[in-house]
């Protein structure tokens, strides 16, 4: 390769990792100022402090919010597992009628926008009393007909032969499904669980329109509302942004090759 | 004629399992969208307001006809498609550039493959707070811009600049996204094809042009209408910049968000329901060009 060439993918290479990082790690260093610094751009490494962090969590309800967030997302990803997986297997390996049809309604709402529904699942949800309530944040989102699609492909790619032999040695479907089965389904589960974890705990339209007082908040609502009303407090509220952020960044370096695989093999994230 | 009957049995037996395992899915699509899916398409034809119930009545087709004439609603498909247009294929261009980046054999692929990653795992609600400080009036973007003579904005307030900022926002937290698949793509392109090129005498960019593009081609239509559908449903950067108004004058207004103000702050819910049925006819329209043009590729 030519030096200029290499060169210039050096180049690339390093701008770009400027202007991602770039953003989080001015974001950290405001998030350590105190608030007599923040509009300077000069960073005076003696007087930077965990205050911020101390504050926002002693006067403001974010570790309720971290929490509330945290409980949504674990309920709603292990839901996904578990319905989306059982739907999955019974669409690729159980015989009973009606499950083309099925299969073809999984395919149609994989074309549904979420957004459509807003409104009547709102005055549903409402009827329930479930607004403002972790059910109303976690039940209507325990299916996904994208997980159930990608569970569906999964099973028909690994071997049958397993499964046959438990059939004949009279082991029950859902015994099959859970001793044989979901063992064997450790990569797709993954994929899922990161994707739908991560997916949750950033959502935003949902549960800004399900929750109405700031005690069922959930992060990113929280730290909307938060900077809403204190955003001059710059440190403060890069703070919350790092609180939000940092969670996903970790589960992120955790799980790198899976997300890498997941994305390549689903196309989505 | 007993073997008959236990396979009978049997074949029961599994179909009865099959519906169990369908049906907590079967129930929560029902409740949660395809019975939301018939009544926001009812109440679409209906004016219906959720604070006063029972004043709810037939109105036609005036819900729709009345888009036609809603200076808001036009505005927020322009934006939206404005938006579209501008971040679809810049994104995917930037994904490519960087794809080929980390696909060839410089040292620390590992490292920039994760720093260009790390924006997609972050929180829409984060990343716009991120930027509207660093976009302020006098924060570090427009102090650089300065430092090389260029007079800044308050980029998110001005009628102007709201809208590509968000753009810019958006770019910068997908785009890695977009990498990993053109990646993925490259690394199915087989080395011999580049080899054989390479003995005929062919230069970097003619491999480039004639082996990489062409078999990369059905992943850059994947990306094209994945990013499209996912731009036509913007709606939490607008509403975090805009304090949920969709402000300056209108200029962050988004599809997504007028049918939020309409139905969750005005409380119109029909014609809110009908805005949404017009977004969900373009998203249609957009994922039935996708199964078209793969069915093209499958075959």
């Amino acid at each position: 390769m030519s030096k200029i060439f290499r060169f210039f993918l050096y180049s690339v290479a390093i701008v770009y990792a400027a202007i991602t990082l770039g953003p989080f790690i001015w974001s950290i260093i405001t998030s350590l100022k105190p608030t007599s610094e923040i509009d300077s751009l000069s960073v005076n490494l003696k007087n930077l402090t965990f205050g911020n962090y101390n504050m926002i969590i002693s006067q403001f309800p974010f570790l309720r919010w971290f929490f509330n967030s945290l409980v949504v997302a674990i309920a709603v990803t292990f839901g996904n597992l578990l319905f989306n997986s059982m739907a999955g297997y019974a669409l690729a390996r159980i015989n009973f009628a009606g499950r083309n049809f099925l299969f073809i309604i999984v395919l149609a709402l994989m074309m549904v926008p979420g957004q459509v529904v807003m409104v009547p699942t709102y005055i549903l949800l409402s009827k329930l009393g479930w607004v403002n309530t972790y059910w109303g944040l976690t039940i209507p989102f325990l299916t996904s007909s994208f997980g159930i699609f990608l569970m569906r492909q999964f099973f028909l790619s690994i071997p049958k032969e397993m499964e046959e032999a438990a059939t004949i040695d009279g082991l029950s479907k859902f015994r099959i499904f859970l001793q044989i089965v979901l063992p064997l389904s450790k990569p797709a589960l993954t994929t899922q669980f990161i994707f739908m974890f991560t997916g949750n705990w950033n959502s935003f339209l949902w549960p800004s329109l399900l929750t109405s007082s700031d005690n069922m908040y959930t992060l990113p609502v929280g730290l909307n509302s938060f900077y809403g009303q204190y955003y001059q407090f710059w440190n403060q509220v890069m703070a919350g942004a790092i609180l939000l952020t940092l969670p996903m960044i970790l589960i992120f370096l955790i799980f790198q090759k899976q997300f890498v695989k997941g994305i390549s093999t689903t196309g989505l994230k | 004629m007993r073997a008959h009957s236990i396979s009978k049995k049997r074949y029961i037996n599994e179909a009865i399992s099959g519906y169990a395992f369908m049906l907590p899915f079967v129930i929560s699509i029902s409740a949660f969208i395809i019975g939301p899916l018939i009544y926001a398409f009812i109440i679409s034809f209906k004016d219906f307001s959720y604070l006063n119930p029972s004043s709810s009545h037939w109105v036609g087709f005036k819900n729709y006809i009345g888009l036609l004439n809603d200076q808001t609603f036009k505005r927020a498909l322009l934006n939206t498609t404005i938006y579209s247009l501008f971040v679809v294929p810049i994104q995917l261009f930037i994904a490519l550039v960087l794809a080929l980046v980390v696909d060839s054999d410089i040292k620390g692929k590992t490292f920039f493959r994760v720093a260009y990653y790390i924006p997609t795992v972050t929180s829409t609600v984060a990343v716009s707070v991120i930027f509207l400080y660093l976009f302020k009036a006098d924060g570090l973007v427009n102090t650089i811009l300065s430092k090389i003579g260029i007079h800044g904005q308050a980029w998110f307030n001005n009628v102007n600049f709201a809208l590509p900022s968000i753009m810019i926002m958006a770019i910068w937290s997908s785009v890695g996204n977009y990498m990993v698949i053109f990646l993925a793509g490259l690394q199915d392109i087989p080395a011999e094809l580049y080899e054989a090129a390479e003995v005929d005498g062919a230069n970097k960019f003619q491999r480039f042009v004639k082996i990489t593009l062409p078999l990369l081609r059905h992943v850059v239509f994947f990306n094209l209408v994945v990013s499209l559908i996912g731009t036509f449903q913007i709606f939490d950067q607008a509403y975090v910049v805009s304090g949920g108004s969709g402000g300056p004058l209108d200029a962050t207004m988004t599809v997504v968000l007028d049918i939020y103000k309409t139905g969750f702050k005005d409380f119109n819910m029909g014609y809110a329901s009908a805005m949404a049925f017009v977004l969900f006819l373009i998203i249609l329209l957009l994922t039935l060009l996708q199964r078209l043009l793969f069915r093209e590729e499958m075959y």
